[in-house]
């Protein structure tokens, strides 16, 4: 109802009927013959007028002739639409950066309707691969309205938005997945498809956690590029903070950097990033240490030595919440033991942060409070179940002595009355 | 001295102390009533064990209440701690806890069965008008004893509760938005509505609690047992001191043995401490007395003609309360018709609460 309310009012200052409330660049027209004539000329050429209802430049107060120029008080074609009154049609693939930065880039225009706004997206999409290949006359390549649209552009907090955090991967996908136009570019098209069966992914679209990354959280958007190998590490760094700077001082930074290797890339991947598994480390099938290390190695023996550490952990963990899930489940008030082995947990999550650090020591350290918090947890849940049991014997003699005791007096009530 | 000296000693001195009190309190006026007290014995006599039974409940919360506050610390900060440390580090202060629990329910369902009792065999007639009304008092008083003590150990699940069922209050025409800041103290429920709360729980109620019951005991001894018009004279007796008394004591040995064993089995739960800022988690309901009238207030439509549908739920179980409290004084013309409304009304009312309790757990 409140969003068929907000169409209508953005229609009717669309159409003109309501005084806008911000000031534009160029009052609305009392009348609107583009709106007016594209109505009239149906099919293809109403379609902007229609898409405008949801517009976030129509919301502003935005008319037509703010992008297009042109006079909209005259019904002449001709005359409203002549080059002369500054008419520009539509703007060309190469043109269409600098058509949206009259107002994007200028920071006065900017700051009357969304001062938050930086003004910089044209100069950076010059130097993105996209804005670069428009600019050698690449009429395939994206600019501004193939992720945003022409009409219909929706502010990046409009969760109907294609550049919508959730809507951004299958934005990119409408060029990226489809193989014909990737093949031109010799650049594979099954990228979005990868992401989609990531943790990230699934952290985002389906937790619908908006901080999990997507495309161009790593790639950037108005200057979107692949990053190169020696960037991967800051890119990831910027949310996995602790992995990257433990990283980048452990002995694997200087080894990748000698042998060109995407840093995190080599053992996570990129775009098909799994949820990592205590398994990724050690010498077991799944490890990916074993991809560079072989037995006898230091550093074979060093992936040993952590997966035991994280392994010994989880596993003391188990038991210790398997024992006190047993005497909660038989009644007993073990909350404060189960709270605790929270921090049990944390040096858990810590413990495989500091992996990135390669050394076992490390991560020993890491380990050994988590370990000392599992033993006290694990033998509160044991004196829990002991006292249940202490309960249920305290139990026994107590109905015992109360049967006995309720005998006795039905003894006497018998005696008594044997006796009236 | 000889053993039979000693003895004569000892007895004389018992006689001594017992002349020195009667002297004083009058004692033996209370020895003669407990001779000549009487109570019949017949097919419904069974019902007459459920007042004593609800008065031995009473005492053991009164027990292990004032063992609780030893411990209890009433405050948002600290309460949930406090009853967690009783539950996990006091020695025994789980028995005491869970005994207090379990003894306020059984408690309440004894409360339900004596009502009732008294209510079909229309125990409430003439000489007797004020025993009910006081005794219905009382049962109202018992609710609100379970509806205060429900939010002291500030889990999610009685945090929650307390706010819906606050919140029914504020439905109440004219003087709602006062009865939920009296009951809240303040607009929401805080660490004041707790405090509130526990004053309410360990002094108010139990001071009008142990007044009451005085009266409702002092009425009972008064105009003795009533014995149902079913029962055609001649009728047995049989004394008070000790026949009924130890058949008493059997029953609260083995109401007794049942707390301990609920107690010891199924401790009385905890939960999670109650955070303000987290939303409802499912599951919301108040104690199970509460469920009919909770039920009610769920299925009932958000109007009914021009009235909103839960201010006249509200307004209905007032006026069932008051009627409850008013049995006494309608109806009293003894016409078998009268008699036949009031236990078809009673049948209605033992449904219609079984029925949405059963009900609001089910779902």
């Amino acid at each position: 109802m409140r969003g068929k309310l907000i169409s209508t009012i953005a229609v009717a200052f669309w159409l003109g009927l309501v005084a806008p409330r911000d000031a534009t660049a160029q009052a609305v027209p009392a009348r609107n013959t583009c709106v007016s004539c594209h109505t009239e000329a149906g099919d293809e050429l109403a379609v902007p007028v229609k898409m405008m209802a949801d517009d976030i430049h129509a919301r502003r107060g935005l008319s037509c002739a703010n992008c297009h120029g042109g006079d909209p008080n005259d019904d002449d074609v001709d005359r409203s639409m002549d080059p002369r009154k500054g008419f520009v049609g539509k703007p060309g693939s190469k043109q269409v950066s600098s058509f949206c930065g009259k107002c994007h880039s200028n920071p006065i225009t900017m700051k009357r309707f969304n001062p938050g706004l930086r003004v910089d997206q044209e100069a950076e999409f010059a130097t993105s691969i996209h804005g670069k290949r428009v600019a050698s006359g690449d009429t395939k390549a994206a600019t501004c309205i193939s992720c945003h649209s022409a009409h219909g552009v929706r502010a990046v907090k409009d969760p109907n938005a294609p550049v919508y955090p959730t809507r951004v991967a299958d934005t990119c996908a409408r060029c990226h997945s489809n193989s014909d136009t990737m093949k031109a570019y010799g650049i594979p098209a099954d990228q979005v498809q990868k992401y989609q069966n990531s943790i990230h992914a699934e952290t985002l679209l389906k937790k619908n956690d908006l901080s999990a990354p997507t495309c161009n959280d790593c790639h950037g958007n108005h200057g979107a590029a692949p990053p190169s190998t020696t960037s991967v590490a800051n890119i990831c760094g910027t949310c996995h903070i602790r992995q990257a700077e433990l990283f980048s001082k452990s002995t694997h930074k200087s080894t990748f950097e000698a042998m060109s290797l995407s840093d995190c890339v080599v053992c996570h991947g990129n775009h098909e990033i799994k949820r990592p598994t205590d398994e990724m480390v050690g010498t077991g099938s799944q490890a990916v240490c074993l991809t560079c290390h072989s037995p006898g190695e230091t550093g074979f023996q060093a992936a040993e030595a952590m997966h035991q550490g994280l392994t010994a952990l989880n596993a003391r963990i188990a038991e210790a919440d398997e024992v006190l899930g047993r005497a909660a489940h038989a009644g007993m008030e073990v909350s404060k033991a189960r709270f605790e082995l929270q921090d049990a947990r944390d040096s858990l999550v810590n413990a495989r942060v500091v992996v990135h650090s390669f050394a076992p020591g490390e991560v020993e350290k890491a380990v050994s409070p988590g370990m000392e918090v599992s033993d006290k947890a694990y033998q509160a849940g044991l004196n829990a179940l002991d006292e249940l049991l202490f309960r249920r014997k305290g139990l026994a003699v107590s109905l015992v002595v109360i049967a006995l005791a309720a005998f006795s007096i039905y003894l006497k009530i018998r005696q008594i009355e044997r006796g009236t | 001295m000889s053993l039979s000296q000693n003895g004569d000693a000892m007895s004389t001195r018992r006689s001594t102390v017992a002349t020195w009190l009667d002297e004083r309190c009058g004692l033996e006026a209370v020895r003669e009533f407990a001779a000549r007290k009487t109570v019949p014995v017949h097919r419904h006599t069974i019902w007459y064990y459920f007042g004593g039974m609800a008065l031995f409940l009473f005492t053991i919360q009164v027990v292990t209440g004032i063992l609780l506050l030893l411990y209890y610390r009433p405050s948002a900060e600290s309460a949930f701690e406090s009853v967690q440390f009783i539950m996990t580090e006091v020695r025994f202060g789980w028995l005491i806890r869970s005994l207090h629990s379990w003894s306020a329910n059984v408690l309440i369902a004894a409360l339900f069965v004596h009502m009732f009792s008294v209510f079909f065999l229309r125990a409430y007639k003439a000489r007797r008008e004020l025993t009910w009304t006081s005794g219905v008092f009382l049962f109202f008083l018992s609710l609100a004893f379970g509806f205060s003590g429900y939010l002291l150990p500030w889990n999610t699940l009685a945090f929650f509760a307390t706010k819906v069922g606050t919140e029914v209050a504020g439905v109440v025409p004219i003087v709602g938005s006062f009865l939920v800041r009296f009951l809240r103290g303040g607009e929401e429920v805080t660490g004041a509505t707790l405090t509130r709360f526990y004053g309410f729980h360990v002094a108010i109620l139990p001071a009008l609690t142990t007044a009451l019951l005085l009266i409702h005991l002092l009425l009972v001894q008064r105009h003795g047992m009533h014995i149902p018009d079913s029962v055609k004279p001649p009728v047995k007796t049989m004394k008070f001191f000790p026949n009924f008394m130890l058949r008493d004591a059997i029953g609260w040995l083995v109401a007794l043995g049942a707390l301990a064993a609920l107690a010891a089995l199924f401790p009385w739960e905890l939960g999670e401490k109650a955070d303000p800022f987290m939303p409802a988690p499912e599951g919301i309901r108040p104690e199970w007395f509460f469920m009919f009238m909770f039920e009610t207030l769920k299925i009932l439509p958000a109007k009914i003609g021009p009235f909103d549908g839960e201010v006249l739920g509200i307004l209905g179980f007032g006026i069932g309360g008051l009627l409850l409290l008013l049995v006494p004084f309608i109806g009293t013309n003894g016409s078998r018709t009268t008699a036949l409304v009031f236990k078809a009304a009673g049948i209605i009312a033992i449904l219609y609460i079984v029925i949405f309790t059963v009900a609001g757990y089910v779902k």
